[in-house]
């Protein structure tokens, strides 16, 4: 591909991700507003959260960029056996998160806390809206790791195809989204789980 | 155009910022673990910050980007959200 061609693709992906960060960034400000005037309720729903098991998903999240970052080192390389490698190891961080949030929403569920429940209702209103935004920010966020699955998947069929030349763009700006899911989740991390 | 060859990021490159990442993360979680107060959000976001500039200067390449434009997507973004940020809180603040 043409290198002219290949920075505007790029240059393309990085308006998306600019959008993705107006998109979250909208949703912080939100969280801030509610936070600063229900700064108790907000302190005693965070209390709720299990401080380890969002401990365990940022580094099983940093360790995904690490590994996507290597398989477009070694694509560009054309490497493509270390480079696919690197992709299933990348899946396979990007399903334990997956699997890790599940078992955390399950036991809010049990505990009478999701969108909606009579328990969560008869709570104080900075709490409902805790829960409200948690529910929202981290769902929103599942959302991208799964999108993540799926693009990294097919980036792995085209590979295995040998469908790329040196350096592609596509398999670069997948790595990009990739990289970007885990940004989002290095501030959703603190503000639910560390501020309390 | 020309050196092409300068400034690339390595395999080492990319597991020291891990490293870094997890010494960071640590960071965090002990400093909360502190109770600190308003001085604890301060130091925890400071701490993201510095986190994702890592993530975006070395994983994402923006360090080693050559064409301009594309390193100065991410920053004029930041800066229309800390316009949004900014204004909002002056409103709620003088209300």
């Amino acid at each position: 591909m043409p290198e002219r061609k290949k920075s505007d693709g790029k240059l393309g992906m990085w308006l998306f991700i600019s959008t993705e960060v107006m998109l979250f960034g909208g949703l912080f400000l939100l969280y801030s507003m509610y936070r600063y005037k229900h700064a108790q309720d907000f302190h005693n729903a965070a209390l709720e959260l299990s401080r380890f098991a969002g401990t365990m998903n940022t580094i099983v999240l940093i360790t995904s960029s690490l590994f996507i970052a290597l398989a477009v080192y070694f694509q560009k390389k054309r490497q493509d056996k270390k480079a696919g490698l690197f992709i299933l190891l990348t899946l396979l961080m990007a399903f334990t998160f997956l699997a890790v949030k599940a078992f955390e929403w399950g036991e809010k569920f049990e505990h009478g806390l999701y969108p909606g429940a009579a328990h969560l209702m008869s709570l104080p209103k900075g709490e409902i809206l805790y829960f409200g935004l948690y529910f929202m920010m981290t769902g929103l966020h599942a959302l991208h790791v799964i999108i993540g699955i799926g693009v990294l998947s097919f980036m792995l069929v085209f590979l295995k195809q040998g469908r790329f030349g040196e350096g592609s763009v596509y398999f670069e700006n997948s790595g990009l989204y990739w990289h970007l899911v885990d940004i989002i989740w290095i501030f959703l991390f603190p503000l639910f789980y560390l501020i309390s | 155009m020309e050196d092409k060859k300068v400034r690339e990021a390595g395999i080492k490159t990319y597991i020291t910022i891990w490293a870094a990442l997890v010494l960071f993360t640590a960071l965090t979680v002990t400093t909360a673990g502190l109770n600190l107060g308003k001085t604890g959000i301060i130091i925890v976001l400071s701490i993201a910050a510095v986190k994702s500039a890592l993530v975006l200067l070395f994983f994402m390449h923006l360090l080693f980007e050559k064409v301009t434009l594309i390193k100065l997507v991410i920053p004029l973004a930041l800066i229309v959200l800390a316009i949004f940020i900014g204004l909002t809180y002056t409103d709620v603040a003088v209300r």
